[in-house]
Protein backbone atom coordinates (compact mmCIF):
# COMPACT_ATOMS: atom_id res chain seq x y z
CA UNK A 1 0.00 0.00 0.00
CA UNK A 2 0.79 3.57 -0.62
CA UNK A 3 2.87 4.97 2.74
CA UNK A 4 0.24 7.53 3.88
CA UNK A 5 0.24 9.36 6.95
CA UNK A 6 -3.55 9.15 7.85
CA UNK A 7 -4.77 11.72 10.77
CA UNK A 8 -7.82 12.23 12.68
CA UNK A 9 -9.37 15.35 14.36
CA UNK A 10 -11.93 15.36 17.09
CA UNK A 11 -13.47 18.31 17.87
CA UNK A 12 -17.50 19.70 18.77
CA UNK A 13 -19.16 21.57 16.23
CA UNK A 14 -17.81 25.11 16.04
CA UNK A 15 -14.27 24.60 17.44
CA UNK A 16 -12.54 24.51 14.19
CA UNK A 17 -11.53 20.42 12.98
CA UNK A 18 -11.80 21.25 9.74
CA UNK A 19 -10.46 24.29 9.17
CA UNK A 20 -6.90 22.17 11.55
CA UNK A 21 -7.63 20.06 8.85
CA UNK A 22 -7.57 22.38 6.45
CA UNK A 23 -4.73 24.36 7.58
CA UNK A 24 -2.42 21.24 7.33
CA UNK A 25 -3.30 20.03 3.75
CA UNK A 26 -2.18 24.21 2.97
CA UNK A 27 1.13 23.35 5.20
CA UNK A 28 1.61 20.01 2.93
CA UNK A 29 0.82 21.98 0.00
CA UNK A 30 3.68 24.33 1.06
CA UNK A 31 6.06 21.76 1.35
CA UNK A 32 5.00 19.83 -2.23
CA UNK A 33 3.48 17.05 -0.25
CA UNK A 34 0.42 15.23 -1.72
CA UNK A 35 -2.37 15.02 0.75
CA UNK A 36 -6.23 15.17 1.41
CA UNK A 37 -8.20 17.04 3.98
CA UNK A 38 -12.23 15.94 4.50
CA UNK A 39 -14.82 16.63 7.13
CA UNK A 40 -16.76 13.56 8.44
CA UNK A 41 -19.99 14.53 5.88
CA UNK A 42 -22.99 14.70 7.56
CA UNK A 43 -25.11 16.62 9.59
CA UNK A 44 -23.27 19.12 11.60
CA UNK A 45 -24.27 20.53 14.95
CA UNK A 46 -22.78 23.19 17.20
CA UNK A 47 -20.75 21.38 20.47
CA UNK A 48 -21.84 17.81 19.42
CA UNK A 49 -18.66 15.80 18.68
CA UNK A 50 -17.48 15.63 15.39
CA UNK A 51 -14.32 14.51 13.47
CA UNK A 52 -12.43 15.25 10.81
CA UNK A 53 -9.73 13.71 8.08
CA UNK A 54 -6.38 14.51 6.45
CA UNK A 55 -3.86 12.19 4.50
CA UNK A 56 -0.76 13.27 3.78
CA UNK A 57 1.74 11.41 1.56
CA UNK A 58 5.45 11.92 -0.58
CA UNK A 59 3.71 10.39 -3.50
CA UNK A 60 -0.56 11.07 -4.95
CA UNK A 61 -2.64 9.51 -2.63
CA UNK A 62 -5.62 7.32 -5.01
CA UNK A 63 -7.67 6.07 -1.71
CA UNK A 64 -10.76 8.08 -1.21
CA UNK A 65 -12.58 5.99 2.06
CA UNK A 66 -12.79 7.19 5.23
CA UNK A 67 -9.68 6.64 7.44
CA UNK A 68 -10.54 3.84 9.49
CA UNK A 69 -6.99 3.23 11.72
CA UNK A 70 -5.62 7.02 11.78
CA UNK A 71 -2.00 6.87 13.02
CA UNK A 72 -2.48 10.16 14.34
CA UNK A 73 -5.70 11.51 16.50
CA UNK A 74 -5.72 14.71 17.50
CA UNK A 75 -8.37 15.69 20.26
CA UNK A 76 -9.18 19.60 20.15
CA UNK A 77 -11.55 19.47 23.33
CA UNK A 78 -10.55 17.06 26.44
CA UNK A 79 -13.97 17.05 27.21
CA UNK A 80 -14.59 14.90 24.24
CA UNK A 81 -12.36 12.10 25.99
CA UNK A 82 -15.91 10.96 28.28
CA UNK A 83 -17.95 11.36 25.24
CA UNK A 84 -16.87 9.52 22.25
CA UNK A 85 -13.39 6.79 22.06
CA UNK A 86 -10.83 9.12 20.09
CA UNK A 87 -8.79 5.97 19.92
CA UNK A 88 -11.34 3.87 18.27
CA UNK A 89 -9.53 2.16 14.96
CA UNK A 90 -6.00 2.98 16.22
CA UNK A 91 -3.32 0.30 16.55
CA UNK A 92 -1.03 -0.15 19.46
CA UNK A 93 2.25 2.60 18.10
CA UNK A 94 -1.02 5.60 16.96
CA UNK A 95 -0.22 8.80 18.78
CA UNK A 96 -2.65 10.85 20.79
CA UNK A 97 -2.05 14.64 20.76
CA UNK A 98 -4.62 16.06 23.20
CA UNK A 99 -5.31 20.06 23.61
CA UNK A 100 -5.65 19.63 27.81
CA UNK A 101 -4.16 21.36 31.36
CA UNK A 102 -3.06 17.79 32.12
CA UNK A 103 -0.14 15.84 32.51
CA UNK A 104 0.23 13.68 29.45
CA UNK A 105 1.21 10.68 32.08
CA UNK A 106 -2.10 11.08 33.74
CA UNK A 107 -4.06 11.03 30.41
CA UNK A 108 -2.42 8.16 29.29
CA UNK A 109 -3.60 5.63 31.93
CA UNK A 110 -7.86 6.19 31.09
CA UNK A 111 -7.97 2.51 29.83
CA UNK A 112 -8.18 3.23 25.96
CA UNK A 113 -5.04 4.84 26.12
CA UNK A 114 -3.25 1.52 26.50
CA UNK A 115 -0.02 1.16 24.03
CA UNK A 116 -1.10 4.64 22.76
CA UNK A 117 1.84 7.61 22.71
CA UNK A 118 0.00 10.48 24.37
CA UNK A 119 1.01 13.54 24.26
CA UNK A 120 -0.47 16.76 25.66
CA UNK A 121 -0.94 20.42 25.17
CA UNK A 122 -2.50 23.40 26.92
CA UNK A 123 -3.18 24.73 23.39
CA UNK A 124 -6.33 26.46 24.63
CA UNK A 125 -4.42 28.57 26.85
CA UNK A 126 -1.99 29.21 23.91
CA UNK A 127 -4.76 30.33 22.26
CA UNK A 128 -6.35 32.78 24.55
CA UNK A 129 -2.77 33.88 25.55
CA UNK A 130 -1.49 34.79 21.81
CA UNK A 131 -4.72 35.03 19.53
CA UNK A 132 -6.57 36.19 22.25
CA UNK A 133 -9.37 33.93 20.98
CA UNK A 134 -9.96 30.26 22.12
CA UNK A 135 -9.08 28.45 18.54
CA UNK A 136 -6.85 25.78 19.56
CA UNK A 137 -6.07 24.58 16.00
CA UNK A 138 -2.81 26.65 15.50
CA UNK A 139 -1.10 25.45 18.48
CA UNK A 140 -2.02 21.98 17.93
CA UNK A 141 -0.14 21.98 14.33
CA UNK A 142 2.22 23.17 15.88
CA UNK A 143 2.34 20.36 18.35
CA UNK A 144 2.17 17.94 15.16
CA UNK A 145 4.99 19.37 13.58
CA UNK A 146 6.86 18.41 16.57
CA UNK A 147 5.93 14.97 17.63
CA UNK A 148 5.25 13.80 13.77
CA UNK A 149 8.20 15.30 12.40
CA UNK A 150 5.85 15.26 9.32
CA UNK A 151 6.24 18.74 8.89
CA UNK A 152 9.33 21.12 10.31
CA UNK A 153 8.54 23.97 12.13
CA UNK A 154 9.89 26.32 9.56
CA UNK A 155 7.59 25.11 7.18
CA UNK A 156 4.38 25.32 9.17
CA UNK A 157 5.58 28.88 10.36
CA UNK A 158 6.47 30.14 6.62
CA UNK A 159 3.17 28.38 5.39
CA UNK A 160 0.80 30.15 8.44
CA UNK A 161 2.81 33.53 7.80
CA UNK A 162 2.02 33.22 3.79
CA UNK A 163 -1.50 32.27 3.93
CA UNK A 164 -2.23 34.82 7.11
CA UNK A 165 -0.86 37.42 5.53
CA UNK A 166 -3.16 37.91 2.93
CA UNK A 167 -6.10 38.26 4.71
CA UNK A 168 -5.00 39.51 8.50
CA UNK A 169 -2.84 42.58 9.93
CA UNK A 170 1.00 42.03 11.02
CA UNK A 171 -0.37 41.79 14.55
CA UNK A 172 -2.81 38.56 13.82
CA UNK A 173 -0.11 36.80 12.11
CA UNK A 174 2.52 37.33 14.47
CA UNK A 175 0.06 36.36 16.93
CA UNK A 176 -0.17 33.24 15.09
CA UNK A 177 3.49 32.39 14.98
CA UNK A 178 4.00 32.59 18.39
CA UNK A 179 0.77 30.25 18.87
CA UNK A 180 2.79 27.07 16.77
CA UNK A 181 6.29 27.94 18.29
CA UNK A 182 4.39 27.67 21.70
CA UNK A 183 2.88 24.34 20.66
CA UNK A 184 5.92 23.25 19.46
CA UNK A 185 7.67 23.95 22.24
CA UNK A 186 5.15 22.94 25.20
CA UNK A 187 4.03 19.60 23.81
CA UNK A 188 4.75 16.73 26.08
CA UNK A 189 4.84 13.51 26.32
CA UNK A 190 5.59 9.70 27.08
CA UNK B 1 0.92 26.29 -13.09
CA UNK B 2 -0.40 26.88 -9.97
CA UNK B 3 -0.71 24.11 -7.38
CA UNK B 4 -4.08 24.70 -5.00
CA UNK B 5 -5.42 23.14 -1.68
CA UNK B 6 -9.26 23.23 -2.84
CA UNK B 7 -12.07 21.39 -2.55
CA UNK B 8 -13.34 19.39 -5.75
CA UNK B 9 -16.45 22.10 -5.99
CA UNK B 10 -14.11 25.01 -5.44
CA UNK B 11 -12.00 23.47 -8.58
CA UNK B 12 -14.41 23.04 -10.83
CA UNK B 13 -16.14 26.57 -9.94
CA UNK B 14 -12.51 27.92 -10.70
CA UNK B 15 -12.69 26.14 -13.92
CA UNK B 16 -16.04 27.83 -15.07
CA UNK B 17 -14.42 30.96 -13.71
CA UNK B 18 -12.05 30.84 -16.10
CA UNK B 19 -13.84 30.30 -18.79
CA UNK B 20 -15.90 32.98 -17.91
CA UNK B 21 -18.72 32.06 -20.30
CA UNK B 22 -22.19 34.42 -21.09
CA UNK B 23 -24.39 33.00 -18.83
CA UNK B 24 -24.45 30.53 -15.90
CA UNK B 25 -28.44 30.18 -14.32
CA UNK B 26 -28.20 27.61 -11.36
CA UNK B 27 -30.10 26.44 -8.48
CA UNK B 28 -28.01 25.17 -5.03
CA UNK B 29 -28.36 21.81 -4.47
CA UNK B 30 -26.25 20.06 -2.14
CA UNK B 31 -23.70 18.75 -2.69
CA UNK B 32 -23.26 20.99 -5.57
CA UNK B 33 -23.60 24.14 -3.58
CA UNK B 34 -20.33 25.34 -3.61
CA UNK B 35 -20.16 25.86 -7.02
CA UNK B 36 -23.63 27.70 -7.47
CA UNK B 37 -22.37 30.08 -4.22
CA UNK B 38 -18.39 30.36 -5.39
CA UNK B 39 -20.04 31.76 -9.22
CA UNK B 40 -22.53 33.81 -7.98
CA UNK B 41 -19.21 35.55 -5.62
CA UNK B 42 -17.45 35.66 -8.53
CA UNK B 43 -20.14 37.47 -10.64
CA UNK B 44 -20.56 39.65 -7.54
CA UNK B 45 -16.86 40.76 -7.50
CA UNK B 46 -16.93 41.27 -10.84
CA UNK B 47 -14.01 38.70 -11.74
CA UNK B 48 -16.42 37.42 -14.30
CA UNK B 49 -18.48 38.85 -17.51
CA UNK B 50 -21.06 36.32 -16.36
CA UNK B 51 -24.97 37.34 -16.26
CA UNK B 52 -25.85 34.86 -13.32
CA UNK B 53 -29.44 33.46 -13.16
CA UNK B 54 -30.71 32.78 -10.43
CA UNK B 55 -33.63 30.71 -11.03
CA UNK B 56 -36.53 29.41 -8.58
CA UNK B 57 -35.95 25.60 -9.31
CA UNK B 58 -33.38 22.97 -11.61
CA UNK B 59 -36.39 22.83 -13.93
CA UNK B 60 -36.23 26.40 -14.12
CA UNK B 61 -32.23 26.43 -14.65
CA UNK B 62 -32.08 24.48 -16.93
CA UNK B 63 -34.96 26.20 -18.86
CA UNK B 64 -33.67 29.12 -18.83
CA UNK B 65 -30.15 27.31 -20.10
CA UNK B 66 -31.86 26.50 -22.71
CA UNK B 67 -33.66 29.67 -23.56
CA UNK B 68 -29.91 32.00 -23.57
CA UNK B 69 -28.18 29.39 -25.22
CA UNK B 70 -30.27 29.53 -28.22
CA UNK B 71 -30.54 33.04 -28.00
CA UNK B 72 -26.81 32.81 -28.68
CA UNK B 73 -25.04 32.61 -25.22
CA UNK B 74 -22.57 30.24 -23.78
CA UNK B 75 -24.73 28.60 -20.93
CA UNK B 76 -23.69 26.58 -18.11
CA UNK B 77 -25.18 25.38 -14.75
CA UNK B 78 -24.64 22.81 -12.54
CA UNK B 79 -26.73 20.54 -10.69
CA UNK B 80 -27.11 16.98 -8.12
CA UNK B 81 -29.51 14.42 -7.27
CA UNK B 82 -33.09 16.05 -7.19
CA UNK B 83 -31.96 19.06 -8.83
CA UNK B 84 -30.87 16.47 -11.65
CA UNK B 85 -34.23 14.55 -11.78
CA UNK B 86 -35.84 18.17 -12.18
CA UNK B 87 -34.24 18.63 -14.87
CA UNK B 88 -35.10 15.66 -16.35
CA UNK B 89 -37.81 16.56 -19.08
CA UNK B 90 -35.52 19.57 -19.49
CA UNK B 91 -32.45 17.55 -20.68
CA UNK B 92 -33.74 16.13 -23.52
CA UNK B 93 -34.79 19.19 -25.08
CA UNK B 94 -31.32 20.50 -24.58
CA UNK B 95 -29.82 17.36 -26.07
CA UNK B 96 -32.05 17.44 -28.89
CA UNK B 97 -31.73 21.05 -29.72
CA UNK B 98 -28.05 20.32 -30.09
CA UNK B 99 -27.43 23.27 -28.07
CA UNK B 100 -23.57 22.99 -26.49
CA UNK B 101 -24.53 23.83 -22.83
CA UNK B 102 -22.01 22.26 -19.90
CA UNK B 103 -22.70 21.08 -16.70
CA UNK B 104 -21.00 19.51 -13.80
CA UNK B 105 -22.79 17.12 -11.70
CA UNK B 106 -21.42 16.43 -8.29
CA UNK B 107 -23.20 13.14 -8.45
CA UNK B 108 -25.67 12.52 -5.25
CA UNK B 109 -28.31 9.48 -4.74
CA UNK B 110 -31.95 10.15 -5.21
CA UNK B 111 -34.55 9.86 -2.49
CA UNK B 112 -35.86 7.70 -1.22
CA UNK B 113 -35.31 7.53 1.69
CA UNK B 114 -33.79 10.61 1.72
CA UNK B 115 -29.88 10.81 1.56
CA UNK B 116 -27.61 13.33 0.26
CA UNK B 117 -24.26 11.38 -0.18
CA UNK B 118 -22.64 9.77 -2.99
CA UNK B 119 -24.10 7.81 -5.64
CA UNK B 120 -24.82 7.76 -9.06
CA UNK B 121 -28.01 7.08 -9.30
CA UNK B 122 -28.63 10.36 -10.65
CA UNK B 123 -26.17 10.88 -13.79
CA UNK B 124 -27.32 7.18 -14.69
CA UNK B 125 -30.55 8.01 -14.52
CA UNK B 126 -29.61 10.44 -17.34
CA UNK B 127 -27.35 8.07 -19.55
CA UNK B 128 -30.19 8.24 -22.11
CA UNK B 129 -30.97 11.66 -22.47
CA UNK B 130 -28.44 12.52 -25.25
CA UNK B 131 -25.78 14.56 -23.34
CA UNK B 132 -22.39 13.58 -23.31
CA UNK B 133 -21.15 12.02 -20.07
CA UNK B 134 -17.54 12.47 -18.51
CA UNK B 135 -16.77 10.74 -15.35
CA UNK B 136 -13.54 12.28 -13.54
CA UNK B 137 -12.02 10.22 -10.04
CA UNK B 138 -10.97 13.49 -8.17
CA UNK B 139 -10.97 16.98 -8.16
CA UNK B 140 -8.37 17.73 -10.64
CA UNK B 141 -9.99 15.46 -13.71
CA UNK B 142 -13.14 17.31 -12.09
CA UNK B 143 -11.22 20.55 -12.99
CA UNK B 144 -9.80 19.20 -16.56
CA UNK B 145 -13.19 17.42 -17.71
CA UNK B 146 -15.25 20.76 -17.10
CA UNK B 147 -12.35 23.21 -19.02
CA UNK B 148 -12.41 20.48 -21.87
CA UNK B 149 -16.37 20.30 -22.00
CA UNK B 150 -17.10 23.56 -23.81
CA UNK B 151 -14.52 22.20 -26.27
CA UNK B 152 -16.25 19.04 -27.41
CA UNK B 153 -20.05 20.17 -26.76
CA UNK B 154 -19.09 23.19 -29.13
CA UNK B 155 -17.34 21.50 -31.59
CA UNK B 156 -18.92 21.44 -35.03
CA UNK B 157 -19.23 17.44 -35.61
CA UNK B 158 -20.95 17.33 -32.13
CA UNK B 159 -23.09 20.25 -31.02
CA UNK B 160 -24.13 17.94 -28.14
CA UNK B 161 -24.18 19.60 -24.31
CA UNK B 162 -21.48 17.82 -22.13
CA UNK B 163 -22.31 16.60 -18.15
CA UNK B 164 -19.12 16.48 -16.48
CA UNK B 165 -19.21 13.85 -13.20
CA UNK B 166 -17.26 13.95 -10.14
CA UNK B 167 -18.36 12.36 -6.29
CA UNK B 168 -20.09 13.93 -4.41
CA UNK B 169 -18.85 14.55 -0.99
CA UNK B 170 -16.03 12.38 -1.57
CA UNK B 171 -14.29 14.29 -4.02
CA UNK B 172 -16.49 17.47 -4.38
CA UNK B 173 -16.61 18.31 -0.79
CA UNK B 174 -12.67 17.31 -0.15
CA UNK B 175 -9.43 19.70 0.03
CA UNK B 176 -6.55 17.69 -2.37
CA UNK B 177 -4.13 19.65 -5.07
CA UNK B 178 -5.05 20.65 -8.03
CA UNK B 179 -3.25 21.65 -10.75
CA UNK B 180 -4.45 24.59 -12.45
CA UNK B 181 -4.03 26.13 -15.92
CA UNK B 182 -3.11 30.26 -15.94
CA UNK B 183 -6.93 32.03 -16.51
CA UNK B 184 -5.36 33.63 -20.57
CA UNK B 185 -4.18 29.57 -21.27
CA UNK B 186 -7.64 28.16 -20.38
CA UNK B 187 -9.21 30.79 -22.29
CA UNK B 188 -6.74 30.20 -24.96
CA UNK B 189 -7.69 26.92 -25.11
CA UNK B 190 -11.47 27.10 -24.98
CA UNK B 191 -11.83 29.92 -27.55
CA UNK B 192 -14.31 32.19 -28.56
CA UNK B 193 -18.39 31.13 -28.60
CA UNK B 194 -19.34 30.61 -32.51
CA UNK B 195 -23.55 29.82 -32.04
CA UNK B 196 -25.15 28.42 -34.68
CA UNK B 197 -28.45 29.82 -35.76
CA UNK B 198 -28.96 32.13 -32.42
CA UNK B 199 -32.64 33.56 -32.24
CA UNK B 200 -30.91 36.82 -30.98
CA UNK B 201 -29.74 36.63 -35.05
CA UNK B 202 -32.98 38.59 -35.99
CA UNK B 203 -31.61 39.22 -39.98
CA UNK B 204 -31.93 35.54 -39.63
CA UNK B 205 -35.26 34.47 -38.03
CA UNK B 206 -35.36 30.77 -36.65
CA UNK B 207 -37.88 28.56 -34.75
CA UNK B 208 -36.78 26.47 -32.35
CA UNK B 209 -38.31 23.63 -30.62
CA UNK B 210 -41.40 23.15 -33.49
CA UNK B 211 -43.96 20.88 -33.45
CA UNK B 212 -42.55 18.01 -35.64
CA UNK B 213 -45.46 15.23 -36.21
CA UNK B 214 -46.28 12.17 -37.86
CA UNK B 215 -45.39 13.68 -41.61
CA UNK B 216 -42.18 15.26 -40.23
CA UNK B 217 -38.57 14.89 -39.56
CA UNK B 218 -39.06 13.80 -35.40
CA UNK B 219 -37.00 10.50 -36.29
CA UNK B 220 -34.41 11.45 -38.57
CA UNK B 221 -33.77 14.04 -36.14
CA UNK B 222 -33.21 11.70 -33.61
CA UNK B 223 -30.61 9.32 -36.00
CA UNK B 224 -28.78 13.16 -36.38
CA UNK B 225 -28.75 13.07 -32.50
CA UNK B 226 -27.01 8.96 -32.95
CA UNK B 227 -25.10 10.27 -35.02
CA UNK B 228 -23.57 13.15 -33.34
CA UNK B 229 -22.76 10.96 -30.42
CA UNK B 230 -20.47 8.73 -32.35
CA UNK B 231 -18.59 11.69 -34.27
CA UNK B 232 -18.43 12.97 -30.39
CA UNK B 233 -15.66 9.67 -30.12
CA UNK B 234 -12.82 11.03 -31.82
CA UNK B 235 -13.85 14.45 -30.99
CA UNK B 236 -13.57 13.45 -26.85
CA UNK B 237 -10.12 12.20 -27.45
CA UNK B 238 -8.54 15.20 -29.72
CA UNK B 239 -9.56 17.57 -27.61
CA UNK B 240 -8.19 15.22 -24.78
CA UNK B 241 -4.63 15.12 -26.75
CA UNK B 242 -4.60 18.71 -27.17
CA UNK B 243 -5.72 19.66 -23.45
CA UNK B 244 -2.67 16.95 -22.34
CA UNK B 245 0.01 18.77 -24.69
CA UNK B 246 -1.67 21.79 -22.45
CA UNK B 247 -1.27 20.62 -19.74
CA UNK B 248 0.79 17.48 -19.33
CA UNK B 249 -2.41 15.72 -18.30
CA UNK B 250 -3.87 14.09 -21.43
CA UNK B 251 -7.28 12.58 -21.64
CA UNK B 252 -9.01 9.54 -23.60
CA UNK B 253 -11.77 7.52 -22.59
CA UNK B 254 -10.72 5.71 -19.87
CA UNK B 255 -7.37 4.71 -18.47
CA UNK B 256 -5.97 1.59 -17.68
CA UNK B 257 -3.09 0.25 -14.95
CA UNK B 258 -1.32 -3.00 -14.89
CA UNK B 259 -4.17 -4.82 -17.79
CA UNK B 260 -1.50 -5.34 -19.87
CA UNK B 261 -1.00 -9.32 -18.43
CA UNK B 262 -4.14 -9.32 -15.65
CA UNK B 263 -6.08 -12.07 -15.73
CA UNK B 264 -8.75 -10.44 -13.09
CA UNK B 265 -9.59 -7.04 -13.91
CA UNK B 266 -11.48 -4.44 -12.82
CA UNK B 267 -13.84 -1.88 -14.46
CA UNK B 268 -14.33 1.19 -12.45
CA UNK B 269 -16.09 4.86 -12.85
CA UNK B 270 -15.36 7.82 -10.47
CA UNK B 271 -13.50 7.64 -6.92
CA UNK B 272 -13.74 4.09 -6.74
CA UNK B 273 -11.84 3.70 -9.29
CA UNK B 274 -8.89 5.48 -7.13
CA UNK B 275 -9.57 2.66 -4.47
CA UNK B 276 -9.26 0.17 -6.77
CA UNK B 277 -5.83 1.13 -8.14
CA UNK B 278 -4.49 1.61 -4.90
CA UNK B 279 -5.36 -2.10 -4.19
CA UNK B 280 -3.99 -3.40 -7.53
CA UNK B 281 -0.80 -1.90 -6.72
CA UNK B 282 -1.26 -4.04 -3.23
CA UNK B 283 -2.20 -7.30 -4.60
CA UNK B 284 0.05 -6.96 -7.98
CA UNK B 285 3.43 -6.70 -5.00
CA UNK B 286 1.68 -10.11 -3.92
CA UNK B 287 2.27 -11.49 -7.12
CA UNK B 288 -1.26 -11.67 -8.39
CA UNK B 289 -2.06 -10.68 -12.09
CA UNK B 290 -5.14 -7.81 -11.55
CA UNK B 291 -5.90 -4.95 -13.89
CA UNK B 292 -7.73 -1.74 -13.76
CA UNK B 293 -9.82 0.08 -16.40
CA UNK B 294 -11.30 3.70 -15.58
CA UNK B 295 -13.89 4.47 -17.46
CA UNK B 296 -13.92 8.29 -18.20
CA UNK B 297 -16.53 8.23 -21.48
CA UNK B 298 -19.86 7.01 -20.75
CA UNK B 299 -21.90 8.19 -23.38
CA UNK B 300 -20.83 8.06 -26.05
CA UNK B 301 -19.78 4.84 -24.52
CA UNK B 302 -16.35 3.38 -25.98
CA UNK B 303 -17.64 -0.41 -26.37
CA UNK B 304 -15.06 -1.09 -29.20
CA UNK B 305 -12.04 0.24 -27.34
CA UNK B 306 -12.88 -1.31 -24.09
CA UNK B 307 -13.68 -4.80 -25.86
CA UNK B 308 -9.98 -4.84 -26.99
CA UNK B 309 -8.51 -3.17 -24.19
CA UNK B 310 -10.00 -5.93 -22.25
CA UNK B 311 -9.20 -8.55 -24.82
CA UNK B 312 -6.99 -10.49 -23.35
CA UNK B 313 -8.47 -10.41 -19.11
CA UNK B 314 -10.25 -14.15 -18.27
CA UNK B 315 -12.60 -12.76 -15.73
CA UNK B 316 -13.59 -8.92 -15.13
CA UNK B 317 -15.54 -7.25 -12.28
CA UNK B 318 -17.51 -3.82 -13.14
CA UNK B 319 -18.34 -2.17 -10.02
CA UNK B 320 -21.38 -0.10 -10.52
CA UNK B 321 -22.30 2.87 -7.86
CA UNK B 322 -25.91 2.97 -8.87
CA UNK B 323 -28.53 -0.13 -9.52
CA UNK B 324 -31.05 -0.40 -12.49
CA UNK B 325 -33.63 -2.60 -10.76
CA UNK B 326 -35.24 -5.11 -12.54
CA UNK B 327 -32.44 -5.46 -15.31
CA UNK B 328 -29.22 -8.01 -15.34
CA UNK B 329 -27.04 -5.22 -13.44
CA UNK B 330 -25.93 -1.66 -13.16
CA UNK B 331 -25.29 0.80 -15.90
CA UNK B 332 -21.69 -0.32 -16.15
CA UNK B 333 -22.12 -4.11 -16.32
CA UNK B 334 -24.44 -3.62 -18.74
CA UNK B 335 -22.88 -1.87 -21.04
CA UNK B 336 -19.24 -3.49 -20.38
CA UNK B 337 -20.92 -6.92 -21.05
CA UNK B 338 -22.58 -5.96 -23.75
CA UNK B 339 -19.51 -4.70 -25.28
CA UNK B 340 -17.93 -8.23 -24.89
CA UNK B 341 -20.29 -9.93 -26.61
CA UNK B 342 -18.66 -10.35 -29.53
CA UNK B 343 -14.98 -10.94 -28.01
CA UNK B 344 -13.17 -14.39 -28.93
CA UNK B 345 -13.02 -16.13 -26.56
CA UNK B 346 -15.10 -14.20 -24.54
CA UNK B 347 -14.63 -13.26 -20.88
CA UNK B 348 -16.16 -14.03 -17.89
CA UNK B 349 -17.82 -10.80 -16.46
CA UNK B 350 -19.30 -10.09 -12.69
CA UNK B 351 -20.96 -7.35 -11.51
CA UNK B 352 -20.85 -5.13 -7.88
CA UNK B 353 -22.46 -3.06 -6.63
CA UNK B 354 -21.43 -0.96 -4.19
CA UNK B 355 -21.39 2.28 -2.29
CA UNK B 356 -25.17 3.45 -2.56
CA UNK B 357 -26.27 6.22 -0.51
CA UNK B 358 -22.89 7.10 0.18
CA UNK B 359 -21.79 3.56 1.74
CA UNK B 360 -17.72 3.83 1.77
CA UNK B 361 -15.45 1.35 0.04
CA UNK B 362 -12.83 0.04 1.98
CA UNK B 363 -9.98 -1.86 0.42
CA UNK B 364 -11.48 -4.92 1.74
CA UNK B 365 -14.05 -4.86 -0.18
CA UNK B 366 -12.50 -4.58 -3.03
CA UNK B 367 -10.01 -7.20 -2.08
CA UNK B 368 -13.22 -9.46 -1.28
CA UNK B 369 -14.63 -8.63 -4.70
CA UNK B 370 -10.96 -10.12 -6.20
CA UNK B 371 -11.22 -13.10 -4.14
CA UNK B 372 -14.62 -13.76 -5.77
CA UNK B 373 -12.87 -13.36 -8.91
CA UNK B 374 -10.46 -15.26 -8.57
CA UNK B 375 -12.34 -18.32 -7.69
CA UNK B 376 -14.24 -17.62 -10.92
CA UNK B 377 -10.68 -17.71 -12.71
CA UNK B 378 -10.04 -20.94 -11.02
CA UNK B 379 -13.29 -22.61 -12.92
CA UNK B 380 -15.75 -22.62 -9.83
CA UNK B 381 -19.00 -21.19 -10.33
CA UNK B 382 -19.79 -18.01 -9.56
CA UNK B 383 -23.34 -16.80 -9.15
CA UNK B 384 -23.94 -14.07 -12.08
CA UNK B 385 -26.49 -12.17 -9.82
CA UNK B 386 -25.31 -8.95 -8.44
CA UNK B 387 -22.74 -8.94 -5.57
CA UNK B 388 -22.99 -6.29 -3.69
CA UNK B 389 -19.99 -5.04 -1.78
CA UNK B 390 -20.11 -3.66 2.12
CA UNK B 391 -24.19 -4.42 2.51
CA UNK B 392 -25.17 -5.67 5.68
CA UNK B 393 -25.41 -9.42 6.25
CA UNK B 394 -24.02 -10.21 3.08
CA UNK B 395 -19.84 -11.29 2.50
CA UNK B 396 -19.08 -11.01 -1.28
CA UNK B 397 -16.93 -13.54 -1.21
CA UNK B 398 -19.22 -16.02 0.53
CA UNK B 399 -17.65 -16.31 3.55
CA UNK B 400 -20.22 -15.15 5.71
Amino acid sequence: MQQVTEIRWHARGGQGAVTAAKMTAEVALSQDKYFQAFPEYGPERSGAPIVAFTRISDKPIQIYSAIEHPDYVLVLDPTLLDAVDVTAGTSAGAVVIINSEEDATALARRPEMAGKSVYTVPATRIALETIKRAIPNTPLIGALAEVSGIFSLEGVLNEVKTSLGKKFNEDVVKANLEAVKRGYGEVSGL
Amino acid sequence: MTRKAITGNGAIALALKQVDPDVMSAYPITPQTEIAQNYAQFVADGAVKTEYIAVESEHSAMSAAIGSCAAGARTITATSSQGFALMWEMLFIAASLRLPITMPVITRALSGPINIHCDHSDSMGGRDCGWIQLYGEDAQEGYDNAIQAFRIAEHMDVRLPVMTMIDGFIISGAISPVETLEDDQVKQFVGGYEPVHPLLDIDNPVTVGAFDSLGGWYFEHKVTQNDAMAKAMDVIESVGREYGELSGRPYSHFKTHMIEDAEIVLVAIGSAAGNVKTMVDKLRSEGKKVGLLKVRTFRPFPHRQIAEALSSARVIGVMDRSDSFGSQGGPLFTEVRSALFEAEPRPQVYNFIYGLGGRDIFPDDIEGAVRLLERAAAGEKVSHARHYLNVRGVSVDGQA
